[in-house]
């Protein structure tokens, strides 16, 4: 281990976990609310950061045609994402309702290949270095902390404002969850469909609310990630990384979204201060080998919920 | 105020599970529906709140009514919204979610300020007390009668004007039984409130009845007064005999009832 390095490592871990956190929030959602896994979400976040580059102007190289602030960009980006989400529920999953649940999620697959594919039409298949950032990618604070290298940790402005804007998201995902109408109506469809009917909730509507949200909060992520990487394709793979987040933390908790994609942010800095060439080049594998031992322990995750096995 | 005229239900569009289902529920009665196992009993709740459709089920044929609007055609949640609420065979809950929060989800179709809403709530643990001990608890770990509360508690929260009970009594001991029924009596007399409620255990809800129906394979084979059925030598036979020997063994013999005599029709 390269101890000068861990300070600062483990502070850019955890930021980068606020993102991995924030995507895998989404996925856990759909999850959730219909045991559908959603193939497609890194898609959705790569149509949002899409859709925000191209209202603030693309490649600002005078073929633009629009030319917002991100703010208002970022804003149609979320009624974009919200429209998408709800013609997802209405003209892909809903026809499927009743089929079995692996057809489903090819469906998601074959949604991701769309999305992809109108993405590439659309807006070209070329990636852009050029997203509208509040900061330049290069702004940082400079955090005094002895032990670390030179005597400070490093943290990325864009980092620290995406990490700010996950954990707020997702302290508005627990309160919309736990504290509202509408919150509790999405966590009794998620246990029950029937059930859920039985009582006079519109399943439907619902189903089509979650992916509403889920289009929003991927966008949110991709708007997140685009600041520092630039708007690609290659944006989608970042689910690659959400992957092992979700599972850790038990496919179906919120919370266990947050904390898994902290841990896989933490453990692929972590590893990076190995002083073994070997050990720091795993870093895209470590999380899988982390999760293997979670879930040798516990099948459901560290935060899933246990089969309540009664009657 | 709840009118049944000659339903067929099919599943499945080959399935004829009902075959001319015709039952009527008057205002305040409490209107039992007996009948053995794969009779159609469940089928005939569905098919007025409306869950058929979810389960490839249709009323292909007849009309349901409740206060004079035919009701076959709404989806549930307009079933709901109408006053109709089916407490689900089986005791369903949601079992991840707390005692209050279950009840809640009653009442979340309602467009009550949340006062209203928490009176309901007192009202509930007012006839089931043991609920409000219990409120926090994750439901999923609670007793069965305690859950059959719950859920009889759930249907109340949507402010029903016909409740649907499906086998309130099934898998409880005597005793417990016989609590939930005095409540179901209680509320149905102290709110005037219609149940229409499918047993199994015929005594039991001849005894809080004010009319019957008994259905045999997807059909009404009889019906009357709690009084005028009690009078019956097949009932006597098969449904009030029975209790004495065990629920287990009545249901065996009703197969050779079947081949020996079928009721009216
Ligand atoms: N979704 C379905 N698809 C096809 N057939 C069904 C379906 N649901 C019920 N049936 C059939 O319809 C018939 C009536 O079932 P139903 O559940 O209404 O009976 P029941 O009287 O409620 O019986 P029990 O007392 O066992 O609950 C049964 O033969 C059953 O197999
Ligand atoms: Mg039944």
């Amino acid at each position: 281990m390269n101890w000068v390095l861990v300070p600062q490592q483990i502070a850019t871990g955890i930021l980068n976990g606020g993102i991995i956190a924030l995507i895998s929030l989404g996925v856990v959602l759909i999850f959730k609310s219909s045991e559908i896994f959603n193939f497609a979400h890194g898609h959705l976040l790569m149509l949002g950061a899409y859709v925000t580059w191209w209202f603030a102007g693309g490649n600002q190289d005078g073929t633009e045609v629009f030319n917002l602030p991100l703010i208002p960009a970022f804003l149609i980006a979320v009624l974009v994402a919200i429209v998408v989400g709800l013609l997802i529920e209405r003209f892909a999953l809903r026809p499927m309702t009743g089929q079995p649940l692996l057809s489903i999620v090819l469906m998601t697959l074959g949604l991701a290949l769309f999305i992809e594919g109108v993405v590439s039409l659309v807006f070209g298949v070329q990636p852009s270095a050029v997203f509208p950032s509040p900061f330049s990618p290069s702004a940082v604070f400079r955090v005094p902390f002895p032990g670390a290298m030179g005597g400070f940790i490093i943290l990325k402005k864009t980092l620290v404002l995406s990490f700010g804007a996950a954990m707020l998201a997702s302290i508005a995902f627990a309160l919309f969850f736990n504290f509202t109408k509408t919150g509790l109506a999405m966590r009794a469809t998620s246990e029950d469909h029937e059930l859920a009917r039985s009582v006079g909730l519109n399943v439907p509507r619902i189903f089509g609310l979650s992916w509403a949200i889920a289009g929003v909060i991927a966008t949110v992520g991709g708007i997140l990630l685009a600041m520092l990487t630039g708007a690609s394709l290659n944006l989608s793979t970042v689910v690659l990384v959400a992957f092992p987040a979700i599972l850790l933390g038990g496919l179906d908790s919120f919370l266990g979204a947050i904390v898994g994609g902290i841990t896989v942010g933490l453990v692929q800095a972590l590893v990076q201060a190995s002083s073994n060439i070997e050990v720091r080049n795993s870093a895209e594998i470590a999380p899988y080998v982390v999760l293997l031992i979670v879930l040798v322990i516990r099948p459901e995750g560290l935060f899933g919920q246990k089969r309540i096995e009664r009657i | 105020m709840l009118t049944i005229n000659n339903i067929e239900v099919i599943y499945n569009d080959v399935i004829l599970v009902l075959r001319g289902v015709s039952i009527k529920v008057g205002e305040g009665q409490i209107v039992a529906l007996l009948g053995a196992n794969g009779a159609g009993k469940t089928t005939t709740l569905k098919a007025i709140s409306g869950l058929l459709h979810a389960e490839e089920g249709k009323v292909t044929r007849g009309s349901i009514d409740f206060e004079n609007e035919q009701i076959d055609k709404l989806t549930p949640d307009q079933i709901v919204a109408r006053g109709i609420v089916q407490v689900l065979e089986g005791r369903r809950l949601f079992r991840h979610l707390s005692v209050e929060e279950n009840l809640l989800t009653g009442a979340l179709t309602r467009k009550d300020r949340n006062a209203i809403i928490n009176r309901d709530l007192e009202q509930i643990y007012h006839y089931f007390p043991i609920l409000k001990t219990l409120r926090k608890r994750t439901s999923g770990y609670l007793s069965g009668g305690e859950q059959q509360m719950l859920v009889i508690g759930r249907g109340l929260m949507s402010r029903p004007r016909l409740m649907m009970l499906d086998e309130p009594s099934i898998g409880l001991a005597p005793m417990l039984v016989q609590e939930i029924f005095e409540i179901i009596r209680k509320i149905n007399q102290e709110t005037g409130l219609p149940i229409l409620l499918v047993e199994q255990n015929a005594r039991i809800a001849l005894d809080v009845a004010h009319y019957a129906y008994v259905m045999e394979t997807g059909r009404v084979v009889l019906d009357g007064t709690p009084a005028q059925l009690a009078q019956n030598e097949d009932i006597k036979e098969f449904y009030l005999g029975m209790t004495q020997v065990g629920e287990r063994k009545s249901y065996r013999d009703v197969k050779h009832y079947k081949r020996r005599k079928r009721w009216l029709g």
